[in-house]
């Protein structure tokens, strides 16, 4: 092994390439480490799911690509779009790439769409800013977007309120579609939905991404949900991606402990080792404005080993096109039996990239 | 109206007999019927999965059951007597049942500690004697060990699994025989999902806990439940045990529910029902899935559509040895002396 290889797949140049992304909060006199370090590459055409729990820098990361966060963040790293660096990008050509060329659906749909104005008013609105475009043409669009998401026309005129919670996150999508972007990014776009609901919104998402082409990056917490719409998966645990790979094969056999336990959480129905044994993880996520020593996810790990406390590398290949950043993916620690680690763990000894 | 089977099954805990629940309506002329006539029955030490996508009324049966709304007919049935709803008789029922919300932040107040969220309930109802000992046994059962490291703690210091961990020991510190729990790990992380699952399991087994655990996640069902009631506009449509309903799942709706399970893709094909639940000012007429029924969609042929479309399927016991779905193309429930008149809630 040379060295971690960049977390893509092969195939056209990137549509969003994303370099050693680091954010933090400063709260008082602390500081909160939200992203520690991110790699990634988005193509078109491609549906990356990146999977986590609250707190673990999922939203943060996805908001920082659009320069979303607000100033008490600090953003350091690179996220290129079509090559050019998002982070560096003057205010008007940041407002050009938002709705134009990349697009956000964000979560609870009740809240991000405006009470008082009509469907057809919020969804004009980014056609006329970026476009030179006439109002009724601009309404014409509007009645296709609506169309494709599987809305009527008429709902044009209806005001947030009127529209059942499934509607109105089709609404978001259309709205997201408008501009005719390459890369959208979904965070949570099923959540506060009935099953029946988030099945056919899935349903909607993954064709739209196929049929358009579109780059898409869908956040949750719900491993299967993103497993319905995403070619790729990511996990991420305390502010880095733990695992990433080909989402059939993370679900199957995973690479890492935390996504083998986020996997365990949601039972598949028939499974007997789940029937009347729901799976948890015990224990906390990690105090953000600590930096860990060793392995973030040591502390709730069940087959850890005492090189976890001191050791973490960096994703690792984990076999075909899945990296991992667990030390057991490197051969010398793949066999070592789990040991209970006492409390106060051996001194630290920093080491990147231990390999072979 | 048929009376139930009789099962060899102790006396429930609770019960409800031809529940009916309807609020009258803003908009619609007529009144929303969220519960329609429901029988259902919670044995000692059972845990029943109420499942149903909103709208569908689970969370006014789990309401009634606790007695926070009052049925317009039928029956709340605790410990074999009829809940009345005088102010005593209430309290003592809520004393025993007690509810458990879905979102733990919103449950708790904030400006309170643990120890007095934990002891509100013991105070309104009297029992001050031991009061520390009682938070602290409730704290235990709960899974917050030790409790003393918790006692002076404010929401904010918790996390969610802990919060509602917080919300559980409330209901305990007051020794209920049976907990309704609405949507208990629906806002919570993946990892604490399991861990308060677990907890409910765990107190069934330690203390002999009854529970009627309302969700709309199949897959919690099958982590923890006994029996499985699906709920579709007001109505139990399929009742079991968790592996006749989720593995031979036989009413339309439960097989829809099933399909659409994310990421359980290979076994069967996608069954996406159109729309939303429908509104339960207007339940259709016959059988209230038929208007987004797959099964009916398919079997436009078949004689017994016509019975879909007029006659509602019978009122599903509370207890029958079998699992039973209220679905005219699935073999009704037959009692030996009935000849063949089973959808007898229309006469033909």
């Amino acid at each position: 092994m040379t060295g971690p290889a960049p977390v893509a797949g092969d195939g056209p140049a990137p549509l969003l390439e994303v370099s050693d992304l680091r954010v933090s909060y400063g709260v008082g006199d602390r500081s909160v480490k939200a992203v520690r370090g991110v790699d990634f590459v988005v193509r078109s055409g491609e549906a990356l799911g990146v999977a986590g729990e609250s707190g673990s820098g999922k939203s943060t990361l996805v908001m920082s690509f659009l320069r979303l966060l607000p100033p008490s963040a600090t953003v350091t790293g690179r996220v290129r779009y079509h090559g050019e660096d998002i982070l560096t990008m003057n205010w008007g050509r940041v407002r050009a790439v938002r709705w134009a060329g990349a697009s956000m659906i964000f979560q609870g749909a009740m809240s991000a769409l405006n009470p008082v104005r009509t469907i057809a008013q919020q969804i004009v609105e980014p056609i006329v800013l970026h476009e030179k475009v006439g109002a009724r043409a601009a309404r014409a669009r509007a009645a296709s977007l609506l169309n494709d998401v599987g809305l009527p026309a008429a709902r044009l005129n209806s005001y947030p309120h009127e529209l059942s919670g499934g509607q109105r996150q089709r609404v978001m999508i259309a709205m997201a579609l408008a501009c005719g972007p390459d890369l959208i990014v979904a965070d949570e776009p099923t959540t506060a939905l009935d099953v029946m609901v988030q099945a056919q919104i899935l349903q909607l998402l993954k064709d739209l991404a196929a049929s358009r082409a579109i780059g898409l990056i869908m956040i949750s917490h719900d491993l299967s949900v993103l497993a319905e719409v995403c070619d790729r998966l990511a996990v991420m645990y305390a502010g880095s991606i733990c695992e990433v790979g080909p989402t059939a094969e993370v679900r199957a056999d995973p690479r890492h402990p935390y996504s083998a336990a986020l996997l365990d959480a949601f039972p598949e129905i028939g499974d007997p080792a789940s029937r009347r044994r729901p799976h948890g993880l015990p224990g906390d996520p990690p105090d953000a404005t600590l930096t860990p020593r060793g392995c973030p996810f040591a502390p709730r790990c069940g087959i850890v080993m005492p090189a976890c406390t001191v050791h973490e590398i960096e994703l690792w290949p984990a076999g075909h096109g899945r990296l991992s950043s667990c030390l057991r993916v490197l051969p010398e620690f793949a066999d070592e039996q789990p040991v209970v680690i006492p409390a106060a763990a051996t001194d630290v000894v920093t080491e990147r990239n231990p390999g072979g | 109206m048929s009376t139930p089977v009789q099962s060899s099954a102790p006396r429930p805990v609770l019960e409800v007999k031809n529940l009916r629940v309807t609020f009258a309506s803003r908009r619609a002329a007529s009144p929303a019927r969220a519960v329609d006539d429901v029988n259902l029955s919670l044995g000692k030490g059972e845990i029943i999965a109420l499942i149903g996508e909103s709208g569908c009324g689970k969370s006014t049966l789990a309401r009634a059951l606790v007695g926070l709304v009052r049925p317009e007919s039928g029956q709340v049935i605790a410990e074999g007597s009829p809940l009345r709803y005088a102010k005593a008789a209430l309290r003592r029922h809520r004393r025993s049942v007690q509810l458990v919300l879905q979102d733990p932040a919103g449950a708790l107040n904030p400006r309170h500690t643990v120890y007095d969220l934990v002891a509100e309930g013991p105070r309104l109802h009297g029992l001050t004697d031991n009061l520390y000992d009682r938070v602290r046994t409730a704290l235990t059962q709960a899974g917050l060990r030790p409790p003393e490291q918790f006692l002076a703690r404010y929401p904010h210091q918790l996390s969610g699994g802990q919060q509602q961990r917080v919300v559980i020991a409330g209901a305990l510190a007051l020794d209920p025989t049976v907990l309704v729990a609405d949507e208990p790990v629906s806002s919570l992380d993946a990892s604490a999902r399991g861990e308060v699952l677990r907890l409910l399991l765990d107190l069934r087994d330690t203390l002999g806990l009854s529970a009627l655990v309302v969700s709309h996640d199949l897959g919690l069902a099958w982590n923890i439940a006994d029996r499985v009631a699906v709920m579709y506009l007001g109505r139990i449509v399929e009742l079991g045990t968790v592996e006749e309903v989720l593995l031979r799942p036989r009413h339309p709706y439960t097989k829809a529910l099933l399909s659409i399970l994310p990421g359980a893709r290979g076994t069967s094909a996608l069954t996406l029902l159109q729309g939303e639940t429908p509104d339960p000012t207007a339940i259709p007429p016959g059988c209230r899935f038929h208007p987004r029924c797959p099964l009916y969609a398919e079997k436009q042929e078949d004689p017994r559509a016509s019975w879909c479309r007029e006659r509602d399927p019978q009122v599903l016991p509370a207890q029958s040895e079998t699992a039973l779905a209220a679905c005219h193309f699935v073999a009704p429930i037959r009692k030996p002396e009935d000849a063949d008149s089973p959808h007898s809630a229309v006469a033909p």
